[in-house]
This record gives structure tokens, C-alpha cells and sequence, in this order.
């Protein structure tokens, strides 16, 4: 089972500017893809999970914007963008 | 309206190489970068070797913020409950120049980007280039918060995704068997625990690998390094093996485990976690690259795919930085001579088949393919725990002789496959 808690603290350390829009988005009718349910396994932030109808929400608070998903699910599936300039994870190690 | 010699998108360490070199030619630049400053999208393992890319850029690295140069090496096979590491150090990863350094790419990038502006590059931040400016099938410019912005050539230097050579029609999105997923966390630690446990001093730094159940035998493995004043641990994923149900486990997950290791546990202990990051790598080597360039656009670093996976060193960086330099050297020449189409620009090809760079990716092809044996994930770890684990038992009775204890492991079908595994991977 998923860390939850451990992962939102971790997310947590990081520094998010918001966003205006949600940058990814599943794209509609293919939230019980097959293809879109790998996300979940891949996603370093978690972001992704299954409701009790097997739909995929994707909840995009906390996103690294690493590109896992749109490789894995690919672009048929995810309508995939980084967010905005200056929006989004601001790395401070890298 | 004003229009530059190039434009770079996206300043990471190819974009800013090129946008330093370019600017010191006397040509006018522009690196756009959609982060809140340069290295706020950017991380890595991560180490980079200085040796290849020292001359190309030479009066850089004496003041560059590296982190420590690195003189114990060690691997380690991770097996589910036991573990074997192999310990490099020599006098000559001493020796100055000094070979390779751990990295923080935030405090780098910056750096590196007031370089480059110091040579007179105009490097934008919080600037994200949404499209670019097509006419007549050559690429003119890009289109960012909705200016429209020309230049001679478009340079993309904007990571493993490069949605802008996606754009420019001269690359398809990746493959999930030719990505990796990196996950990190940089955790906090004073120097003299950290000296004290990795058995360093003063700058010194120490890079360990490692291998097996830290991915749970998929393609992959775990890293740490350490850095002035933190240690980076993350591990590495096959994409492709991690969406497999073989065992079904999801990548944060993974990482975790990593963590609680009692081997990697006792490293970070007292240690705090700062920063927790992520990013796609490319793994399918020369193959997998992509175009290189196209009617007036170049592409240098990650987005082209430059990242050389041969297992014991996984290097991304240093190709980043000369693709980067070959880039900008490829733009100069076109620019001369009033041309920026493909064919001109092809120049860029040539000079990275000429260089290390491409040298480097033909040497390694075959390595993706080698490197993709399960058995190096999944048998050699546990393997190499359990002959150790019965050379050093010491039962309450008699202990069995060795020889019949190790060739219970190492039977003739053992170590003949053992040793095609051995010969195609030194082979490559």
C-alpha cells in the first residue's frame, strides 16, 4: 500500500508556485483506459489513483513534472503539458 | 522587430553551454527558461565528469559550485535480505585534475547561467515557449506568452520530453522501454557525519550503486552521492518494467524501501529530507536518439536523448554540455554562412560524430540491450548474497568445506551463462 502520509510530507518540502490551469489532464472518456491506470504504478508523486467506480483521478497538486505519465500512458490517453512560466515545482537542490 | 541570431529553449545545462558559447562569439542570444530561475526544473543523480568537456568550455570549472570530487566508488548487490558491495578507491581518482564531482543542479544552473550572461546571453526566466513560429517548413522563431518571437535557428534544449522538437514535427513522443523514471530525495546532513560515514575528508566524496531488490529486480537501481552538506539517494526505474504487474509496486513505494534498507538506513540516519524531486531519463542509448536537427532547429542534451547508460557510470551531463557547445558551433557556422536550413545545420552531426559524444553512443549501442537482462537485476544479486552467506556462516557444528558449498551455487550451466552474460557486457 501507498505511504500517503509520507509522500504528501515529502511533497510538502518542496516549493510549488500555483498554477492557473491544470497542466495535465485525462483526456475525457479514458478514465478507465487501461493505458491510464499505469500512472499509477509510475508516478514518483502519487498523484494518481482509482475511485471505487475504477476511474483514475488524477489529483495535480504536488506534480514534479518528471514526464513518467506522458511516457507510460502516452499522448492518446493524457492531454500533457508543463504548467505556465514560473509556475510549478521550483526545485532548490535539483 | 528585433530578431536574434538564436534562440535557446530551456536553460539547463545543454541550453545554457550553447547560450554561453554563442554569446562569447559576439552573437546575439536568447535562452528562454520557464522555471522561476535556471535549475529550478533541473536534478540529476547525480555526478558529472569533468574530463570530457573540460577544454570546451575552459576557463569554467576553477570557480564552477561543484559539490566534492568523488574518490570511493562502491556497487552494491542488493539481495532481498543480504547484501555484497565492491569498493573502488584509488590514488589516481585523487589526483588533480580531479575526475568527477557530485552536483547540485539548482545552485549550478544559476551559476552557470550568470556565466553565460556575463558573456553577454540574455537568459529569461518564468518564460515558457508554448509553440513555435513555422514558415514555408523552416522553424523562424517560437511563440511564448503569446509574443512571437524570432531568430535564424531554435535551438531545444528542453529535456528527456523536448516537446518543442515534438512540435517541429522531427520527433515522436518516447517509448516506455527507452525511459527510466529518477526519483530523489537530497537529505540533510552535517560534514562531519557525513565525512565520518563514508570515510572522507574535506571535500572528498563518496558515489555508491545499487543493484537488485532495490527495484525489485526490475531494470534499474539505486544511487547516493554525497554533496557538501547532504546526501542525494534516489533510485532509478525502467518505465517499462514498472508499469508490468511483475511485482505490481508502485514507484514511490519503491523508494521507500530503498530508505529503510538497513544498509542505506544507517547512512542517513539523523539525516532530513529537503527536497524530493523526479525526472525521466533516457535509457535506449544510440538507438533511441533522437533527430539531432532539423530546418532551422537544433536539439542538444536530454532532448535529444543523450543520456549513456553502461552501468557502472551513467552519464548525461557532460553530453548536455558538449551537445550544447557543438550546438552553438553548428549555429556560428550556419549564420556565416546566411543559412539556417537542415542542410547547413547538419554541420552539427558531424562535429558530434567527430567528438566524444557520438563516439561514445556508437561504442555503448549494444549496452541497452545488455544491460536489459533481467538476470543482472533479479539472479546475480541473490546469487552473490547467498555463496556469501554460507562462506562466512559458521554453524554450531562442523563447517561444510568450501569448494562443494560454492559449487552448489556455481553448477557448469551457472557459470557458463554467467560468463556470456560477463562477455557480452565487457564485449559492448
Amino acid at each position: 500500500m501507498r505511504e500517503m502520509t509520507g509522500l504528501k510530507a515529502k511533497l510538502g518540502l518542496d516549493v510549488f508556485k500555483p498554477s492557473k490551469e491544470e497542466h495535465i489532464k485525462i483526456k475525457a472518456g479514458m478514465g478507465k483506459d487501461p493505458r491510464v491506470k499505469k500512472a499509477i504504478l509510475v508516478c514518483p508523486a502519487g498523484l494518481y489513483s482509482e475511485s471505487e467506480t475504477g476511474e483514475v483521478i488524477l489529483t495535480i497538486d504536488g506534480c514534479l513534472e518528471c514526464g513518467a505519465c506522458r511516457i507510460a500512458c502516452g499522448t492518446d490517453v493524457l492531454d500533457w503539458n508543463y504548467p505556465e512560466g514560473g509556475a510549478g515545482v521550483q526545485l532548490r537542490f535539483g | 522587430m528585433e530578431k536574434f541570431d538564436a534562440i535557446i529553449v530551456g536553460a539547463g545545462l545543454a541550453g545554457l553551454a550553447s547560450a554561453y558559447t554563442l554569446a562569447r562569439a559576439g552573437v546575439e542570444v536568447l535562452a528562454l527558461e520557464r522555471g522561476d530561475y535556471p535549475g529550478a526544473k533541473n536534478m540529476t543523480g547525480g555526478r558529472i565528469y569533468v574530463n570530457p568537456v573540460r577544454n570546451l568550455f575552459p576557463d569554467l570549472w576553477k570557480n564552477a559550485p561543484l559539490e566534492r570530487f568523488i574518490v570511493r566508488e562502491e556497487v552494491t548487490m542488493m539481495a532481498r535480505e543480504r547484501s555484497v558491495t565492491v569498493s573502488y578507491y584509488g590514488e589516481e581518482l585523487r589526483e588533480k585534475p580531479r575526475q568527477s564531482y557530485s552536483i547540485l543542479r539548482s545552485k549550478f544552473d544559476r551559476w552557470l547561467a550568470k556565466q553565460a550572461e556575463a558573456q553577454g546571453a540574455v537568459v529569461l526566466s518564468k518564460v515558457k515557449v508554448d509553440d513555435l513560429v513555422i514558415e514555408n517548413g523552416k522553424i523562424e522563431g517560437v511563440i511564448a506568452g503569446g509574443d512571437e518571437l524570432r531568430s535564424g535557428v531554435v535551438i531545444a534544449c528542453d529535456g528527456a520530453l523536448s516537446l518543442t522538437a515534438e512540435k517541429a514535427g522531427i520527433r515522436e513522443p518516447g517509448a516506455a522501454r527507452d525511459y527510466a523514471v529518477g526519483i530523489k530525495e537530497v537529505i540533510e546532513l552535517d560534514t562531519e557525519h557525513i565525512n565520518a560515514r563514508f570515510n572522507l575528508e574535506g571535500n572528498e566524496g563518496a558515489a555508491r550503486l545499487y543493484v537488485g531488490e532495490v527495484t525489485r529486480g526490475k531494470f534499474g537501481g539505486g544511487f547516493l552521492y554525497t554533496n557538501e552538506g547532504s546526501i542525494s539517494l534516489g533510485i532509478v526505474v525502467g518505465i517499462k518494467d514498472l508499469m508490468d504487474d511483475d511485482p505490481k509496486i508502485e514507484a514511490p513505494a519503491l523508494m521507500d524501501e530503498f530508505k529503510r534498507r538497513p544498509e542505506v538506513a544507517s547512512l542517513i540516519k539523523g539525516g532530513e529530507t529537503a527536497e524530493y524531486s523526479a525526472r525521466v531519463i533516457s535509457e535506449g542509448g544510440f538507438k533511441s536518439l533522437s533527430a539531432l536537427y532539423g530546418n532551422g532547429i537544433l536539439v542538444a542534451g536530454d532532448a535529444a536523448g543523450l543520456v549513456l547508460n553502461i552501468g557502472f557510470t551513467v552519464r548525461g551531463m557532460e553530453y548536455a554540455l558538449a551537445s550544447g557547445y557543438y550546438a552553438a558551433q553548428a549555429a556560428l557556422r550556419a549564420r556565416e554562412a546566411g543559412n539556417f536550413s537542415a542542410g547547413t545545420l547538419a554541420t552539427y552531426k558531424s562535429l558530434l560524430e567527430q567528438s566524444f559524444v557520438l563516439k561514445d553512443f556508437k561504442n555503448f549501442q549494444e549496452t541497452p540491450n545488455v544491460l536489459g537482462n533481467p538476470r543482472f537485476f533479479r539472479h546475480y544479486p541473490e546469487l552473490a548474497g547467498n555463496i556469501m552467506k554460507d562462506i562466512y556462516a559458521v554453524p554450531a557444528g562442523s563447517k561444510n568445506r568450501l569448494y562443494p558449498t560454492v559449487k552448489q551455487y556455481m553448477t557448469v550451466r551457472e557459470m557458463w551463462a554467467m560468463f556470456k552474460d560477463m562477455w557480452k557486457l565487457t564485449k559492448t
